[in-house]
């Protein structure tokens, strides 16, 4: 029998044993947000929530995707069941999109390692609701820690750090990444800094205006969030120094915030955050249904007509939500 | 069939390091609005396979340029069908006509020659899923 | 007049008067230097400065091609080393002094036949090259002091020489008397042909310990030829072909003075590869561009003194990506056409592509006619009997500064990504995929323009009738694999394996040492009859693998 045929059930299942097909197809499933991803979650959700979840967000070129390989090589080596989940961007013309992160980890990694490709447009309710569905059902399988790796712009980071328990911001020497971090606003999202190709002339300079701007930022108590000041390492993605002190790092920032209760508070908000999104999601729905009704098509009719003002005319349809 | 972007492993196997034409249809089908996962030069049967569980790949595009697309793409569509794969092998590149029905005998589902358009290297791509899809 | 024009006036007839000087000087080759219709002709027409004159726009000799035309090389490599070794003595008995070597996939690739990648690929494209055994085959009986030999070789392009020196030892020839160029541009591969097998900064290091060693010990050899033909095949516009690879050649010029080289004994050294489309001003801009930007970096920027330094040397080949496997008949008039924009830019050696490679090896008689193609050029047209014929026409001189503009655009662009080195520029333009990227958004371009139908390609898009879809193709057999296997199994039961594991953990020993040169120790290690994969897998367990960036 086709695994694309399967009840829904025997396919987690599958996945849950550690069938990789079946895994993928969980997870075409969620970010497709078709009938089946409820149920799914359904199921994942009393299985997920205790793996670690590790943003790694930087520039094009930072060499990130690389990085994240070494991470994931080391990963296997102590012994871990790592899954990565890399984002990219669609093309806003097409849709379509190059999903082109996983030749760089494919080689080094183990061979346990999961590693899934996804677009960043065409999901119902953005990113904001795949990934953490995504990271939900990949850490019920038994995935632990799960790495997403996020090309630094914008709204995307943003979504993916609110999923992460751990961001780690990739900066690099010669690109003025730390200026551009700041700009970006990435300085907010980061528990810990790596400053990549730290071989290359300028990395002791890029340290240093991260640092900086550290300084600045404690000025202003824009770290308040954590209580915690973000660590810079340095690494080399080429010949894989640093990826060992990035990850003890990385478990160092997971057992301060274990510590200190920040740890389960995120985690409390971030499924509380989700239930918010879907009912955003929902509501969004619920509004064009409302505004395609034909018993509104009278009121719509007068704002068109200049006869009654935009706000009436919504408080109005308002009223019927009731 | 749904709205839902089609999912390509784009792959090329073995030494050969001409990759002009599977970045071009690389191309060509994001802007046809499909998710490729692209893995480009010097992949192994084993990636291949690997890309296609992980990624719910709905078809596997290789690019041949050398005359080794008589061993390579038969054993492409071996190692797909033994890891209970059941996608479609689409192969493009410079294959000689007397060469098209073996490759067809042995399972690749679809050849682009040189002369397909953006539109052709498209269509064949949906029709070769769809089929599948049955 | 004013003394504006008079000055010019003057300093036109100075040159003019230095060019007749050096042109009465040159060794010219039997004319006669009239038209078919029996005008006779002057050797150059036009203003200063003049072929021969710096900055070589117009060529690089007083006499152009009245010395001595192009040479036509074409070269071809096929099954295994004896092969080969029997189409070198044909090329020596009849007169020839240089042999060209292709070597198959495997080999490029710095991996041995029996790699599971090897497999239809061994013996191809060329030769294949596992031992120092299968080097012996090739050359043997021939004497590597009287000959040139020019490698196509760029990843393991270090083993490779290595072999040849060992050969060259073995039969009582010392390494200072060999003479020959090997490919070993390896910035190219990272850019276009994907040829390449460590990370771009251990291969640069490779490429400084070869620079280094041939320049004290192989005063005949040159250990690079810049090559921007792949960077077209690949898809790179001709303004992009010129600065990729003329930025490349910087690179290397870079290298070698941080090493501690000469300019002006490692300048004249470097020799270029070029690719011959068929927009024929943009190409003919482009190769007279090439020798002017060379000249002027090198002065300018480089401190070379020499006009050896200066003066650019280059190779052409006509477009493989042109020729079409519709109607395969008709490549012949494209690779007419590039051929002759190859010999007015001045090129200095000529390969013409065979009608039927878009689908596979060239036949015999396919190759036959390709160099009847550019022996019509040069024999029957008369474009040899001027140098640079074009000189002075507005829209060529046009075109060659549109060319040479682009191309400072792209080095101003690489030099502000390295920090004012092109190297660096060149690193981090490796790695950031700028040129990959660049690379496929031309290519792309070009795809849709023809998609569209606002590019016409004969026979593709266009003018389809009459493609009766006959193919006579070459196809290799499995003999040569075969033989080629049981080889690499005789020789590997034959070697002292001892030996052979010492000697690759030296070197992987010292390859984790930037100080030291590892050619001596790859020259010991050929020796024991150690293969070129396993060389390369001691190496790589301390440079590592590459994977390209994903620019699309």
């Amino acid at each position: 029998m086709s695994i694309r045929n399967l009840p829904i059930p025997e396919l987690f299942e599958r996945a849950v044993d550690g069938d990789r097909r079946a895994l993928g197809r969980l997870l075409t499933h969620i970010e497709r947000e078709n009938e089946h991803a409820e149920p799914i979650a359904e199921l994942a959700h009393p299985l997920a929530g205790t793996g670690h979840v590790v943003g790694i967000t930087g520039a094009p070129g930072s060499g990130k995707s690389t990085l994240t390989g070494q991470l994931v090589k080391l990963l296997g080596e102590l012994g871990f069941r790592a899954a990565v989940l890399a984002v990219d961007p669609s093309s806003p013309l097409t849709g379509g999109a190059i999903l082109g992160d996983r030749v760089r980890m494919e080689d080094v990694a183990a061979p346990e390692t999961f590693i899934r490709s996804m677009a960043t447009r065409g999901h119902q309710g953005g990113l904001a609701l795949a990934v953490p569905g995504v990271v939900r059902v990949l850490n019920a399988c038994g995935y632990n820690p799960v790495l997403i790796e996020t090309v630094g712009v914008g709204q995307v980071e943003v979504d993916v750090a609110g999923t992460a328990d751990t961001t780690v911001v990739v900066a690099t020497p010669g690109m003025g990444d730390g200026v551009q971090a700041n700009k970006a606003g990435l300085l907010e999202l980061a528990d810990l800094f790596v400053v990549n190709k730290a071989d290359r002339p300028g990395a002791n300079d890029v340290r240093r205006d991260l640092d900086l701007m550290l300084d600045l930022s404690h000025a202003t108590g824009q770290d308040q969030r954590t209580g915690l000041r973000p660590e810079i390492i340095m690494t080399s993605a080429l010949t894989g120094e640093g990826a060992p002190e990035m990850w003890e790092a990385i478990v160092r920032h997971r057992d301060a915030i274990t510590e200190n209760g920040q740890l389960d508070q995120r985690r409390q908000d971030r499924d509380l955050v989700e239930v918010r999104n879907r009912l955003l999601v929902a509501a969004e729905r619920r509004v064009d249904e409302l505004l395609a009704d034909t018993r509104h098509a009278e009121i719509l009719g007068e704002v068109a007509a200049r006869t009654r003002a935009p706000a009436t005319a919504a408080a109005h349809i308002a009223s019927a939500l009731d | 069939m749904s709205d839902d972007p089609i999912r390509v492993v784009l792959a090329k196997l073995g030494f050969d390091g001409h990759d002009r034409g599977i970045k071009v249809v690389a191309r060509i089908l994001r802007d046809a609005g499909m998710e490729v996962i692209y893995l480009g030069l010097r992949q192994s049967y084993a990636n291949v396979v690997n890309a296609v569980e992980q990624e719910d790949a709905d078809a596997v595009g290789l690019s041949m340029h050398n005359a080794s697309h008589m061993t390579l793409a038969p054993k492409m569509v071996a190692a797909l069908a033994e890891a209970d794969l059941d996608v479609p092998v689409i192969v493009g590149g410079i294959i000689p006509d007397e060469d098209m029905q073996p490759l067809a005998d042995q399972g690749v589902a679809a050849i682009l020659g040189p002369g397909a358009s953006a539109e052709d290297v498209a269509a064949a791509v949906r029709a070769a899923v769809a089929e599948r899809a049955g | 007049m004013t003394e504006d024009s008079n000055a010019t006036a003057q300093a036109n007839a100075e040159a003019r008067e230095q060019w007749q000087a050096a042109y009465d000087a040159s060794k010219l080759r039997e004319g006669p230097f009239e038209t078919m219709s029996g005008v006779p002709i002057d050797a150059v027409y036009g203003d200063a400065p003049y072929p021969g004159q710096y900055p070589y726009t117009r060529g690089l000799y007083a006499a152009g091609y009245r010395s001595k035309p192009w040479t036509m090389r074409m070269f071809a490599g096929f099954g295994t080393a004896e092969d080969t070794n029997a189409r070198f003595k044909d090329i020596l008995r009849n007169g020839g002094g240089g042999l060209s070597t292709a070597f198959d996939m495997p080999t490029l690739m710095g991996r041995d036949s029996d790699h599971e990648w090897a497999l239809g690929e061994v013996g191809h494209c060329g030769v294949a090259i596992d031992t120092l055994a299968d080097m012996e085959d090739l050359f043997a009986d021939i004497d590597l002091g009287s000959v040139s030999t020019s490698m196509t070789i760029n990843g393991p392009a270090a083993m490779i020489m290595a072999m040849y020196v060992a050969v060259g030892e073995k039969t009582g020839v010392e390494r200072s008397a060999l003479a020959g160029t090997i490919q070993n541009d390896i910035l190219k591969e990272y850019q276009a042909q994907k040829e390449y097998i460590f990370p771009p900064r251990p291969s640069m290091r490779i490429i400084t310990d070869m620079m280094k060693f041939t320049s004290a010990e192989m005063p005949k050899w040159h250990s690079i030829s810049i090559s921007g033909y792949h960077i077209r095949e690949a898809g790179s516009t001709a303004a992009q072909e010129l600065a990729f690879t003329l930025s490349n050649g910087f690179a290397y010029v870079e290298a070698a003075l941080a090493a501690g080289l000469d300019i002006d004994d490692f300048a004249p050294r470097l020799s270029f590869f070029f690719n011959s489309h068929s927009d024929f001003f943009e190409e003919i801009g482009k190769f007279r561009a090439a020798r002017r930007i060379w000249a002027r970096w090198m002065k300018e920027r480089y401190g070379a003194t020499s006009e050896r330094s200066m003066r650019m040397k280059f190779h052409t080949q006509t477009a493989g990506v042109s020729l079409t496997a519709q109607q395969p008949e008709i490549n012949i008039a494209r690779v007419a056409i590039q051929a002759l924009a190859g010999a007015l830019g001045g090129t200095q050696s000529l390969h013409t592509d065979s009608y039927d490679e878009a689908m596979a090896l060239p036949t015999e008689d396919a190759a036959r006619i390709a160099l009847r193609t550019q022996q019509i050029v040069a024999h029957e047209t008369g474009v040899a009997d001027v140098a640079d014929p074009l000189g002075g026409a507005p829209y060529v001189e046009w075109m060659t500064d549109e060319m040479e503009r682009q191309a400072e655009a792209i080095f101003a662009h690489l030099l502000e990504i390295g920090n004012d080195s092109i190297l660096e520029g060149a690193y981090a333009g490796i790695e950031n995929g700028y040129y990959v990227g660049e690379i496929a958004d031309a290519a792309y371009r070009f795809e849709r323009e023809v998609n569209a139908g606002r590019r016409i390609i004969v026979g593709v898009n266009d003018f389809t009738d009459g493609d009766d879809g006959e193919r006579n193709l070459l196809r290799i057999g499995p003999e040569v694999e075969e033989y080629q296997l049981k080889r690499l199994a005789d020789v590997k039961q034959r070697r002292d394996d001892d030996a052979v594991r010492t000697v690759l953990d030296r070197l992987a020993v010292e390859a984790a040492d930037p100080e030291i040169n590892l050619m001596p120790s790859i020259i010991d290690a050929v020796k024991t009859f150690a293969t070129e994969g396993e060389i390369v897998a001691s190496l790589e367990s301390v440079f590592g693998g590459y994977v390209e960036r994903v620019v699309l």
